[in-house]
């Protein structure tokens, strides 16, 4: 009765260093789609090890040929990189197998980078917060060794003249505000990481395709052999076929656009505002464009520059925020019909039309320290006085040159109704699109592998099935709740601009969190305030 | 910590209190099958062949409290159905049940797999909610219970996870375990004994299958006003978790009985914790106050 029939089944654990699945014969004839990367150059150029991703349970009864991973990842940008970086990194996760599923050849390089040349548009604001995350992954040390620019101080006005701040770090017992860096060195940065550990991994360079829930038991092997070959321990009288089915624990199942398929027991959405994981596990969102759009790129001063800068235009508000190497990145918000223009125009008229728009264009210099409201009334916000207003104002320096093309993208807001079903998971953009430029979408998805990988452990802390939804409801609540403390920022931008006047003590607030979107939003809260639209963050 | 001064409670309420309580062995022994039937009138539900036949050997099988469990075997792995208690409570008592058994065998609690190389055996598994847990910490786990579809279930759930799929699930029981002489680092019985036959016999059997120095642990449900009023009058007639009946509240034990039973079976409780349930937030956790559900870790003796 208690022979070992069952023992045998133990799998043995293989302890590899970047395990990449070959490429499938298939892929070459698969037509499109992926887009991306179609094949050039053959397997060996980009990869250390090679070994292929089967399974070794076929004697089992298990589908055969088919990779079993406790994690599948699907999308391997900034944020799905940082959730597989902080398993990696964890005692409690680092024995997870984990499989990642993108068809970016970023994910193929050894992950050399250098480090001059013109900084490419695609910022991100980080702020402390994620830095500590990144320092307890091991990733920062990555940044550090790369393009990257702490700032101390931000500059807040208006075209009207009469809305003013000036943020400085050390207010608020900081040493820094945030750090620019390029959303590259940011991934390359977790990458690199990443590699460094040695848990076990797979890359799939491939797309996701569908999602199933399936037994791995359910096809052809195991329902076409006899029972007793299953290695249950007792006999008969159990009607096997039905009841098999029904107690059955399902994984989820992905095929992939390169034809092969895997198992998972939790698969994380990571795969961008577009997430295909989200379409295929069904959660509804909330969302909608705003008639507005961004325009990014580039540029150069004479000087450094070492602050960042924002002022709010009658068409939306306009960042300057500093990268090092006397380079600067401009995000300025206007509607798509200027942006058009903007990105069409001639660099000497854009870096004119930049320059005004930071000076005197469209309204005077403040000219002074003006608040339009009682100070004590957002203190709330930051849970500081006010009390930083003493600087003078000061014109940000001037620009001299675009130095990158000029990058036009309509902006726009979604929210997830879910971010958690029974062994899904979504993150990152896929689960919430803030605004595409702000840099706060980055750091809501790094809080969210962040919470989502302490949750995995915590899971493992008492031997649960990862996939449980009542374990993955624990990272929905707390990343919810995340999100409902932004609601309430964005409550304060309401009362702010239900008066009109220097919002800027929100500002500040606003600015520490990397926000720099405040006309966007104001539109919103007001039309919902018209009741033209629903609350955008609730369902 | 707080576990052991509420240990020290337990015992010296022990010492004082007389010993001729109502579960004296002899007075259980009494009470076996033929009361079990008279008290609990039980849906017709058929009792599975399989314990027909393994009651020849003495056994602490009550096949009343057997044929509950069978009619609603099914339902093991529907996290909503009548086991939604065992299921909400589990990530508590397995927390609970990993840092003893962490400080017992002197492991590492913050590694993932911690009981790697213990052989633990789960005494009346069900549908394997501890098992498995316990074989992704590390342990080699043995699951075992008198319902035959019961191990059905725990088999073919376990089957999708290599991590559970190595449990070994048999039906069996206890007392066939010892006449086979096994012997395991840890034996775990939890929300069992209130359902055996012979609770006496049923502890001896769980230290014998203990290795000396090693772990056995008990979990069960307090006879107390407050469990009356939370196990059977909210789950089972008001919130209807479980099938009315599941429960009778003159089986349970209170924490002093638990030590004493477990003293008679040579073995020496250390710890001691209850769980206790937030209806507000809808979590269980792990607390001193032992008036319903509680769980006792015990060492075998050496001799
Ligand atoms: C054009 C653009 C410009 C932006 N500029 C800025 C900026 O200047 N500053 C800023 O802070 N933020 C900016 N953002 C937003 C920021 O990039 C996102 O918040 C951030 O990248 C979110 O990271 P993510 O990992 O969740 O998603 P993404 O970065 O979108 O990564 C998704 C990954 O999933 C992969 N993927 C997608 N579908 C599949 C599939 N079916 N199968 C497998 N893999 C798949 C993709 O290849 C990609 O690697 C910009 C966004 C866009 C679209
Ligand atoms: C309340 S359930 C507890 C299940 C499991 N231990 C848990 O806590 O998740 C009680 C289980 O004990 C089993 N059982 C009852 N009497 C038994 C006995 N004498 N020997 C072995 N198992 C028994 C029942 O079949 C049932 O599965």
């Amino acid at each position: 009765m208690q022979s070992s029939m069952l023992l045998n089944r133990v799998f043995a654990r293989r302890i590899v260093a970047t395990t990449f699945r070959l490429f499938s014969p298939r892929r070459t004839l698969s037509n499109g789609g992926s887009g991306g990367f179609n094949g050039e150059g053959s397997v060996s150029d980009r990869v250390g090890t090679l070994e292929e991703a089967t399974d070794q349970r076929d004697k089992d009864g298990m589908t055969s040929n088919i990779g079993h991973y406790d994690v599948a990842i699907v999308g391997g940008g900034m944020v799905g990189m940082a959730l597989a970086c902080a398993l990696s990194s964890m005692p409690l996760t680092k024995n997870l197998t984990i499989a990642i599923i993108d068809s970016n050849p970023a994910l193929r390089s050894k992950g050399s980078f250098k480090q001059d040349g013109v900084p490419d548009p695609r910022v991100s604001t980080v702020t402390p917060a994620t830095i500590s995350f990144f320092q307890e992954i091991g990733a920062w040390k990555y940044v550090q060794q790369h393009r990257h620019a702490y700032f101390d101080k931000m500059q807040v006005w208006d075209h009207t003249g009469l809305g003013f701040t000036k943020y400085c770090a050390k207010d608020v017992d900081k040493d820094i505000l945030g750090c620019v860096v390029e959303n590259k060195v940011l991934h390359r940065s977790l990458f690199a990481s990443f590699q460094d550990t040695d848990i076990q991994k797979t890359i799939y360079p491939a797309r996701l395709t569908s999602m199933a829930f399936e037994s791995p038991y359910s096809s052809a092997v195991a329902d076409s052999q006899p029972p007793n070959e299953q290695g249950i321990s007792s006999g008969s009288a159990y009607p096997r076929d039905t009841s098999r089915k029904q107690h059955r624990e399902c994984l989820a199942k992905l095929d992939l656009d390169d034809g092969s398929c895997l198992f998972a027991k939790l698969v994380v959405g990571a795969d961008g505002a577009k997430s295909r994981v989200r379409e295929t596990a069904g959660p509804k969102t909330t969302g909608w464009s705003y008639p507005q759009s961004a325009i990014i790129c580039t540029v150069e001063h004479n000087i450094e520059n070492s602050c960042a800068w924002q002022r709010f235009l009658p068409s939306g508000p306009i960042a300057l925020l500093p990268m090092g190497d006397r380079y600067s990145n401009i995000v300025w918000t206007m509607s798509p019909k200027e942006s058009t223009d903007h990105k069409l125009m001639s660099e000497d008229d854009f870096v004119r039309a930049v320059n005004h728009a930071l000076d005197y264009g469209y309204g005077p210099h403040p000219q002074s320290t003006f608040l339009g409201l009682p100070s004590d009334r957002f203190t709330w916000i930051t849970g500081q006085g006010i009390s930083s207003v003493s600087e003078y104002f000061e014109v940000p320096p001037k620009v001299i040159k675009v130095a990158s093309e000029r990058m036009a993208f309509p902006l726009s807001l979604m929210h997830a109704h879910n971010y958690v079903s029974r062994r899904v998971v979504l993150m990152g953009d896929a689960a919430h699109t803030v605004h595409p430029l702000a840099g706060q979408g980055v750091n809501l998805g790094f809080g969210d592998a962040s919470s989502l990988s302490k949750v995995i452990a915590e899971g493992i802390m008492t031997g649960r099935d990862i996939g449980e939804l009542s374990l993955l409801k624990k990272y929905e609540k707390e990343r919810m709740t995340a999100n409902i403390t932004m609601m309430a920022l964005i409550d304060g931008f309401q009362k702010a601009f239900s008066v009109d006047v220097g919002p800027i003590n929100l500002l500040r607030a606003a600015a520490f969190h990397g926000a720099q979107y405040i006309k966007p939003l104001k539109r919103n809260i007001i039309s919902y305030a018209m009741g033209e639209q629903k609350w955008p963050l609730l369902s | 910590m707080a576990s052991k001064t509420l240990l020290r409670r337990v015992l010296t309420t022990l010492s004082s209190s007389s010993i001729g309580n109502p579960k004296t062995p002899s007075a259980r022994r009494c009470s076996s099958l033929s009361a079990a039937s008279t008290e609990a009138p039980l849906p017709p539900s058929p009792i599975p062949p399989s314990i027909k036949s393994s009651t020849r050997v003495p056994s602490s099988l009550n096949e009343a409290e057997v044929a509950k469990f069978a009619a609603i075997a099914d339902t093991w792995w529907d996290f909503e159905g009548p086991f939604k208690p065992l299921h909400w409570m589990n990530p508590t008592r397995v927390s609970f049940i990993r840092s003893s058994l962490c400080r017992h065998f002197e492991r590492d609690p913050h590694c993932a797999r911690p009981f790697e190389g213990l052989k633990i055996v789960d005494v009346g598994c069900g549908g394997g909610i501890l098992s498995e847990p316990l074989a992704r910490m590390g342990a080699t786990v043995t699951g075992i219970d008198a319902v035959e579809k019961n191990i059905k279930i725990a088999s073919i759930h376990a089957e999708s996870d290599p991590l559970t799929s190595s449990i070994e699930y048999c039906c069996t029981t206890a007392e066939k375990l010892v006449e086979e002489q096994r012997k395991f680092d840890a034996v775990i019985a939890l929300e069992v004994i209130e359902h055996v036959a012979d609770p006496s016999g049923f502890c001896k059997s769980l230290s014998a299958l203990t290795v000396p120095n090693g772990a056995t642990v008990i979990s069960t449900i307090n006879r107390t006003m407050r469990s009356y009023a939370t196990a059977i009058v909210a789950a089972e007639y008001i919130l209807h978790w479980l099938p009315k009946g599941t429960h009778q509240w003159s089986s349970f034990f209170t924490p002093e009985e638990l030590v004493l039973i477990l003293q008679r079976a040579s073995v020496s409780v250390r710890e001691m914790a209850g769980f206790v349930y937030n209806p507000l937030t809808g979590e269980w956790s792990i607390s001193d106050d032992t008036s319903v559900n509680f769980i006792a870790v015990g060492v075998k003796d050496s001799h």
